[in-house]
């Protein structure tokens, strides 16, 4: 018997992403897209960057270790990176 | 509690007894002699955030090292070659470490967080023979478009999965030697470590570092705050920096104490470690001290009114109590969740790298918590100035180590002057630079390019910077050169970046900024497409390096005969004729 995965696409990571930064960082939601460099957009360090990822784990039940953040500003390449770990 | 003698008189008494370190030659010799002699302590705890992953005995470390030690000399790296070792804090770092000290090799430290075009350009100035790397970050090398550059013979990849394609490199688990390693013993005076202070494109700063000045700044140190068996440090900061290298490796190391890495700088996982593994010793940034801070006054403000007004009066009670001098069990009695909270056993946090503020500062003493404020850099070896605690000072960055020496030099009225440094830790030299070593260290004195003054208690205290640099929270030095690349190719005549504090000196620690100096094609307005473009490639850099705004300057830039730009006249020029407020802002 065939089983389905429901997977989801970049798209909608991305999208679930921006959603989180924009409540966790209280940045409205319209401000923020997909090449939008989150330390700038955000006005974040490098630490609450890695606070942003705790909250991105916990919603999408993946571990993401730090280094995921190497050379990674902006949200499309991060939801890459967490794409590739669902 | 420990069972050492040596170590109970140095803790009960005050008296810092300096650990001689001065029968040793180089830190191979040091560290051999400090696996002989605490075989069965434990030397490394790594964990993954709150797993445990290994933990190993001095002996276990040795037994680990040795055979990495024998496959380097098989391979053929002889006393003098240089091995590079870009990775996260780990047990791997410190074994492979030891095993190119041991074979008398120079170690290049190169930082993770560094793209892989900067790790290329310097692997390729260091000249490194052989690079240690984690999987990871040897993907991105691998895949980066300046791979062609890489320079090194042999590259060794720790934790790569089973069935990767390593591109010609060996796994790092596999590459083992079987019979004994012959030590290499080095002299004082020779080269151990390559250590570079700042980025990389342009000229990049490979600070040379000697066994004695590892084995110096060490002995200072712990003579301030000693090492034994049982001790436990939290290394967070990156071992490739010269903090961690001293505090979280070599001094623990000498001392036979306890080093824990975790794999993670996440705030949440560094409070579990602390009461996990009852931490004596950390380093911090001042971001993350802040970090810790606010957290403590989240905790406080949830507490009920009754109960806040308790921890109050015992906060008042004991920073009275602490005036003179930390009275670390006394702290823990009174306030005794706050410490469980940091596990019972910390007796001091070491922060550097930045300013830090002396509320922070203030904050964490008052609860019991001493923190103890260093000032230094990696042309000295590491620390120049640490507070000793005796009495606590938040307002300075502590007085000159043993054997340090510190003068100010052209002090103003006020006593502010350039603070300049001589000491056996200082660096021998900038690699393959003497233009620059010449410039730096002047008459055996290392110019610091940091402005201060000496307070009648023999404090250091800090007030910006003579040079054309700029630092972040998290410690990170900017140098302003590196940025210009960014706006290269733009239509105006000239450009170049400046520390803002370099053209109008602000004599303070914080509120630092670049900004870009533009000189227009004649006749041409300030067209906005320019500032449009201006502002695009500003945020194409990662947020520390971007610039704050731009000046317009209509005259040509002074330049020496080979055409470099003449930046400290330039300098002169603009604040002689513009104010700050002429910066636009981007």
């Amino acid at each position: 018997m065939a089983r389905y995965v429901l997977m989801k696409t970049i798209e909608q990571t991305t999208d679930e992403i921006l959603e989180l930064a924009a409540t966790h960082f209280q940045v409205p939601r319209e401000q923020l897209n997909a090449s939008d460099d989150f330390f700038g957009k955000l006005g974040i360090n490098s630490l609450q960057a890695l606070d942003l990822l705790t909250r991105l784990e916990q919603h999408f039940q993946i571990e993401l270790p730090d280094y995921e953040l190497q050379g990674v500003s902006d949200f499309r390449t991060l939801a890459e990176r967490i794409q590739s770990r669902l | 509690m420990h069972s050492d003698a040596f170590a109970v008189s140095v803790c009960l008494w005050g008296e810092p007894v300096m650990l001689d370190l001065r029968q040793y030659n180089c830190l191979g010799e040091a560290l051999r002699a400090a696996l002989e002699r605490w075989p069965e302590e434990i030397c490394l705890i790594e964990a993954d955030r709150d797993r445990e992953k290994t933990r190993l005995t001095y002996r276990q470390f040795k037994e680990a090292a040795l055979p990495v030690a024998r496959a380097l000399q098989d391979s053929g790296f002889r006393c003098g070659s240089r091995a590079s070792i870009i990775m996260t804090n780990q047990s791997k770092w410190l074994i492979s470490a030891y095993a190119v000290f041991f074979c008398g090799g120079v170690l290049v430290p190169l930082d993770y967080k560094l793209s892989p075009g900067e790790q290329l350009a310097l692997l390729a100035h260091s000249k490194s023979d052989l690079l240690i790397v984690e999987y990871h970050l040897w993907q991105a090398i691998t895949s980066s478009p300046e791979l062609p550059a890489l320079s090194v013979r042999t590259a060794l990849i720790t934790e790569a999965p089973a069935k990767a394609d390593l591109a010609g490199a060996k796994r790092w688990e596999e590459f083992r030697g079987t019979d004994e390693p012959s030590f290499v013993l080095r002299k004082r005076s020779d080269p151990a470590c390559i250590v570079y202070s700042s980025g990389t494109t342009g000229r990049p700063k490979g600070c040379v570092l000697t066994h004695e000045n590892y084995l110096e700044q060490c002995m200072a140190l712990t003579s301030l705050y000693p090492f034994w068996p049982g001790v436990r440090y939290l290394s967070i900061l990156p071992t490739n920096h010269a903090i961690d290298f001293m505090v979280g490796f070599i001094g623990p190391f000498v001392c036979g104490a306890t080093v824990v890495h975790l794999r993670t700088l996440r705030p949440d996982y560094i409070r579990d470690a602390f009461v996990r593994y009852k931490i004596t010793y950390m380093t911090l940034v001042p971001a993350i001290l802040k970090a810790l801070e606010q957290n403590l006054h989240g905790r406080f403000a949830q507490l009920p009114a009754g109960r806040r007004k308790i921890l109050n009066a015992l906060i008042t009670l004991n920073r009275a109590l602490t005036r003179s001098r930390p009275r670390v069990r006394l702290s823990r009695t009174l306030l005794k969740q706050v410490h469980a909270a940091f596990g019972g056993e910390l007796r001091t946090l070491f922060v550097g790298g930045a300013f830090t503020e002396p509320a922070t500062l203030q904050f964490f003493y008052d609860l019991g918590i001493p923190v103890a404020n260093a000032y230094g850099c990696t042309e000295a070896g590491t620390a120049i100035t640490v507070n000793d605690l005796r009495p606590f000072r938040a307002d300075t960055v502590g007085k000159p180590l043993a054997g340090v020496e510190v003068k100010i030099l052209n002090p103003g009225p006020d006593e502010i002057g350039h603070v300049v440094v001589r000491s056996k830790t200082v660096m021998s030299h900038y690699l393959d630079d003497p233009e620059m070593t010449a410039e730096t260290i002047v008459g055996g004195w290392l110019m610091t390019g940091d402005l201060g003054r000496i307070d009648a208690a023999g404090h250091l205290q800090l007030f910006g910077r003579v040079k054309n640099m700029v630092v972040t929270e998290e410690g990170k030095n900017v140098y302003p050169e590196e940025i210009e690349a960014t706006f290269e190719g733009l239509p105006v005549k000239e450009g170049c970046v400046f520390a803002a504090n370099y053209i109008w000196p602000a004599r303070e620690m914080t509120g630092e900024q670049l900004v870009l100096v533009l000189h227009r094609v004649s006749g041409k307005p300030m067209d906005p497409d320019l500032v449009t473009e201006i502002s695009l490639r500003n945020r194409k850099l990662l947020n520390y390096k971007r610039v704050s705004g731009y000046v317009v300057w209509d005259e040509d830039f002074p330049r020496t005969a080979s055409l470099k730009i003449k930046r400290m006249e330039l300098a002169a020029k603009l604040r002689e004729k513009l104010a700050r407020d002429a910066v636009v802002p981007l």
